[in-house]
């Protein structure tokens, strides 16, 4: 093969040179360890080279058959996923090949960057939920979910059962479940209230002394504020600890922190931290506890400490708890982290910081609120679900059949919703709205004209 | 190198029997091979164990190591000092480094185990290996 | 060595910690007014669930955060900047189109709940990358739902144990070489096996004895890492295949090792019945600094009804995601999958095509065979049996100067290369794991050689020179015992330590 490619550097001449320093015959040769049973006679059947000029095309076309929020749609889902605005600077600094090239820091002299900026990713953790120490990240916030009740399962030896609210996202009680389905735990389901929070008194007769801890998501997948108080008021009757569950982590600089109000362990999905909703991933979970659980905790942490002339350095540390040291009996098996969505989320942070996530907050509490109102109010058969307080999202029940409203809407240009009705069957009636900075004050309107048009008798055929 | 006054077993512990009971702890050997030690877990005052149970690990920064009693018996005191200075174990791994107290049924048992003289042999013929 | 070489080249400077750059009153965003009519939040919300100020975020303005992101990541040595050697890791080349890819903004900014049929080319991207992987590795089906290859990992022991459910079998055990990656007994404990360690023969190959006896109706499987960690290939990978099934158990292949015969043989064809692939290795997906990663994990034809959820799939002409499937071990994760990571993974394998890939695995080998030849005058090779991809030195000579591996791989930092993987396999004392991969020319290489020689030379003649290095690094060696003894992982607004000034 004579050709060259962008990416082997090695030409004819270099490999006659090198065959030759080996004493090798040929680079088959090199493969003779191969059973001659297994060789491919001819290279795989798949598309390529392309050059780069083909490639954008290929990528273009299959671009051009996805619709977008924002440029195509106005897109009003959330249920797990925030659209948000990421400053520029983000993605400048992620595209640092010194960032994005580099292996996980095992060799701390030569990885101070990366580690340095987990140690702050990891403060900033702390700080939002309100707990000791938070680790590295993990894969997402269903995963991290699933970790953080192991982690309690570990830190509870002899107990046995795992009270989960119905009101943490379905997908993330779906992971738990494939996670735990071959330890012995008993995972019991507990579901909500009139208000549209997790049922206190189902709650209360759930937890025993059996049990490990109770789980419960604020704000929850419908949207309501559900705050940590009554679940950590009686889990602790029982000693039981409380896992936090946060899917929409711009709500912790807002709302009661899991930390402050007495949870054990916090978990969740940080992707609005300037993340890309990205068709579902590469998202990022995290985890936070109380300091005396550390060792118990799962995935990677990074410690300061000094070097050998005595200057402050940064080391990965608490290793003996992971996989390449304790094997079979690690926390976890996990062994990457999610660290570059951890460092464009650090950056995010840095960059609004006290007073921009603040603000931030506060301005999609008040743009989801003006819509909430303004639909509620068209006479288009839609209201509230629930009477919990809300924050970005919430969920609205329909006079009309979801699956229809959500098609017109469509028509017209809006992403109304998502439907819960799938994982909700007392809740096929409803539409969960989520609001962000990303959903200008034109798109509210679009939202609201799109549904009184729908409203509105178009023929004397149907009413309603 | 080996107290006389200890026993020994093949995973590096050792015990010291005195009137009160059965002191344990891990061999110079072993703190040797583990490094700088960073972390202790020990089991509770009133564990109940059998011989050549686990009772606890032992972490040094980059590896860990299980510790195994050779002798059965009940836990009636671990070495608190080790949770502020578990480098204890590096300085001083037969005398202020020790891990835990037991008391035991009747005599304990050390007929399995190796003196001093033999242990040194043992490690010895370890380290050629 | 004069003491003037051992003083630092450069002048690092120290960067303090964004929390202590903060000054009051700093902003690094602009943010758009609401636009909205506003009330006051106390009327939104009751007061017990508003939180006050988190007084402890930092203030910063947007030069701030560039310069603090800059400086620290000058600290980082990168892939971009030489050869970075790691066993196992293959840090190759991250190409620059599949990062123009990952961004476009039809891919970037759907999300994952919009209707089916605003996302046909998302969905069209994932089969796309599927039936490619089909291609390379032989097998039947694959999910593209793990986020990394430990959770392929951990979904295939799933699989396995389900599959054995079916059946209406428990079997409790796993078989795992001595030489495996921690991962592979991590992720079959957590899917409720017991694992059992098989010897490796003095070629450092699997002991097929060892595997015959340890074979039973109690054994659910066997994990083997394709070639191995000591870049040996299973030459008897059939009639190990036959063994495992031959008792009714699987076969699992990590596909760590991928980029050793990607293009020249299919794990499929192996016997394999499950394996994963590390897009952020073979596949060129960057490593970002330890992720994120994605780990596909494919099946065998027998295997296939218990794939996670969900799967793409074809229907009348559409693409849609399939959760519809009986007997799945069930979600992994949330949503669908590393979909910016898979991405650059296509971007990658269109870029190569198969004849291309071929030629990686060709490249992969004849580099590390070339670092091997460079470098087994110096230093002792434990298994004279052939590489492929990786090769794995150990210390032995340098130990007889009182020089360790550790030393070794601290001193090549002085000399502008990342070290590479140390202490890894297990079964190898003092093991120092080369995998150059074939994004390397032959003067990095013989760069490399040269300096791997002269560290050689170091040992004999001033160990203490290795002893305390590195010495040019931003930082040298950490004192990692009082990390794990006084653990510091995060800054506090109180902290009184001491600190070097700018």
């Amino acid at each position: 093969m004579t050709t060259g490619h962008r990416y082997l550097p090695t030409g004819d001449e270099d490999r006659r040179e090198m065959l030759e320093a080996i004493g090798a015959e040929s680079i088959e040769a090199l493969f003779s360890s191969l059973p001659a049973a297994i060789r491919l006679s001819a290279p795989p059947d798949v598309q390529g080279p392309l050059s780069d000029q083909e490639l954008r095309r290929y990528f273009r076309r299959l671009e051009a058959q996805n619709r977008i929020g924002g440029r195509d749609l106005a897109c009003f889902l959330g249920a797990g996923a925030y659209r948000h605005d990421t400053p520029a600077a983000v993605d400048h600094l992620l595209q640092r090949s010194e960032f994005f090239t580099v292996y996980t820091p095992y060799q701390p002299e030569f990885s101070q960057g990366t580690l340095q900026a987990i140690y702050e990713f990891q403060t900033f953790i702390s700080l939002l939920t309100g707990l000791d120490v938070a680790n590295a990240s993990l894969y997402d916030g269903a995963s991290a979910f699933a970790e953080g009740v192991l982690m309690a399962d570990r830190l509870q030896r002899g107990r046995h059962r795992v009270v989960v609210s119905r009101t943490i996202h379905p997908q993330y009680r779906h992971t738990l479940r494939t996670y735990a389905q071959n330890l012995e735990l008993e995972l019991v389901e507990i579901g909500w209230d009139e208000s549209g929070v997790t049922d206190a008194e189902a709650l209360a007769s759930a937890v025993d002394d059996d049990t490990i801890c109770v789980a419960v998501q604020s704000p929850n997948y419908f949207g309501s504020i559900e705050g940590w108080s009554t679940a950590v008021e009686i889990a602790r009757r029982h000693g039981a600890l409380v896992v936090a569950v946060v899917t929409e982590a711009l709500s912790l600089a807002l709302l009661q922190s899991p930390g402050a109000s007495g949870c054990d362990i916090a978990v969740g999905e940080a992707q609005s931290f300037g993340l890309p909703v990205a068709f579902g991933g590469p998202y990022l979970g995290f985890l936070a506890s109380r300091d005396a659980a550390k060792r118990a905790m799962p995935g990677r942490l990074v410690g300061r400490t000094l070097d050998a002339d005595g200057k402050p350095a940064f080391v990965l540390t608490l290793a003996t708890r992971e996989q390449h040291i304790r094997r079979e009996r690690a926390t976890s098996n996990i062994c990457t982290n999610q660290n570059l969505c951890a460092l464009a989320a650090t950056i995010y942070l840095a960059l609004h910081g006290r007073v921009g996530l603040r603000r931030l907050a506060e301005i999609n509490l008040q743009r989801a609120t003006v819509l909430r109102e303004r639909l509620t109010g068209a006479g288009a058969g839609l209201e509230m679900r629930f009477d919990a307080p809300h924050f970005n999202e919430f969920m609205l029940r329909s006079d009309r059949p979801v699956e229809r409203v959500l098609a017109d809407l469509e028509q017209r240009g809006v992403l109304g919703g998502v439907a819960p009705g799938g994982d909700y069957e007392s809740l096929d009636d409803c539409i969960l709205v989520a609001v962000t900075e990303c959903n200008p004050p034109e798109e509210l309107t679009r939202y609201v004209e799109a549904v009184e048009s729908i409203a509105r008798p178009a023929s004397v055929v149907s009413v309603g | 190198m080996y107290p006389d006054d200890l026993f020994y077993t093949d995973e590096h512990e050792w015990v010291r029997i005195d009137n009160g009971g059965v002191t344990l702890g891990i061999t110079k050997f072993a703190q040797d091979e583990l490094g700088d030690i960073v972390f202790v877990e020990l089991p509770g005052v009133g564990s109940v164990f059998d011989a050549e149970d686990e009772i606890g690990s032992i972490e040094s920064v980059k590896a860990v190591a299980e510790v195994f009693t050779p002798i059965a018996g009940e836990i009636t005191e671990i070495n608190e000092a080790l949770t502020e200075r578990p480098e204890l174990i590096n300085q001083d791994p037969h005398g202020d480094g020790w891990l835990v107290r037991l008391k035991t049924d009747g005599e304990p048992d050390v007929s399995d185990l190796m003196g001093a003289a033999e242990y040194q042999e043992f490690v010895s013929d370890s380290d050629e290996e | 060595m004069s003491s003037a070489d051992r003083e630092p080249k450069v002048a690092w400077r120290h960067e303090e910690l964004l929390f202590d750059r903060s000054r009051a009153g700093r902003l690094g965003v602009q943010l758009p007014p609401s636009g909205v009519d506003e009330k006051p939040v106390s009327e939104l919300l009751p007061d017990e669930v508003i939180r006050g100020e988190i007084s402890d975020l930092p203030e910063l303005s947007e030069v701030d955060v560039i310069r603090h992101f800059t400086r620290i990541s000058r600290n980082n040595y990168s892939i971009d900047l030489g050869l970075y050697p790691l066993g196992s890791c293959t840090m190759k080349h991250n190409p620059r189109i599949n990062e123009e890819t990952a961004r476009l903004p039809g891919l970037a900014q759907v999300h994952p709940c919009q209707p089916v049929s605003t996302v046909q080319g998302s969905l069209a991207l994932m089969w796309a990358l599927e039936q490619a992987l089909l291609q390379l590795t032989g097998m039947s089906r694959i999910s593209l739902a793990p986020a990394a290859g430990a959770h392929g990992e951990f979904a295939g022991m799933l699989m396995i144990r389900k599959a054995l459910d079916a059946r209406g079998e428990s079997r409790r055990y796993v078989l795992i070489p001595d030489s495996a990656h921690g991962t592979n007994p991590a992720s079959a404990h957590f899917a409720g096996f017991e694992v059992k360690e098989l010897l490796s023969t003095d070629r450092g190959t699997l002991d097929v004895e060892d595997l015959r006896s340890a074979m039973s109706d109690d054994v659910a499987a066997l994990m083997l890492t394709v070639p191995n960690t000591l870049g040996v290939f299973e030459d008897r990978i059939l009639e190990i295949a036959d063994l495992v099934h031959e008792k009714g158990a699987f076969l699992y292949c990590d596909g760590a090792n991928f980029n050793a015969f990607v293009g020249k043989a299919r794990p499929g064809d192996m016997g394999c019945d499950v394996l994963h692939l590390n897009l952020h290795k073979t596949f060129t997906t960057p490593h970002g600094g330890g992720g994120p990663g994605a780990g596909p994990v494919g099946v065998a034809e027998n295997l296939v009804p218990f794939l996670p959820v969900p799967m793409v799939e074809m229907k009348a002409g559409k693409f849609v995601l399939d959760s519809e499937r009986p007997q799945t071990i069930g979600r992994i994760r949330s949503f669908h999958g590393q979909f910016g990571v898979l991405v650059r993974a296509l971007t990658y394998i269109l870029s190569m095509g198969g004849a291309g890939l071929a030629r990686v695995a060709e490249g992969a080998v004849l580099n590390a065979n070339y670092v091997r030849n460079g470098l087994s005058g110096e230093y002792h090779l434990p298994y004279a049996t052939p590489s492929l991809h990786e090769v794995v030195f150990s210390d032995k000579r340098q130990s007889a100067h009182g020089v360790s591996t550790l030393d070794i791989a601290k001193r090549l930092m002085d000399y502008g290369f990342h070290p590479p993987t140390i202490y890894f396999p297990l079964i190898v004392s003092g093991a120092l794991m080369i995998e150059p991969t074939e994004t390397e020319g032959k003067e990095e290489l013989d760069a490399f050689i040269a300096a791997m020689r002269a560290i050689a030379r170091e040992a004999a003649e001033d160990p203490a020179l290795l002893h305390g290095a590195p010495w040019s690094t931003p930082v040298r060696r950490c004192d990692e015992a009082r990390a794990a003894r006084q653990p510091d992982l995060r800054w506090r607004p109180e902290a009184q330590d001491a600190q070097d000034t700018r």
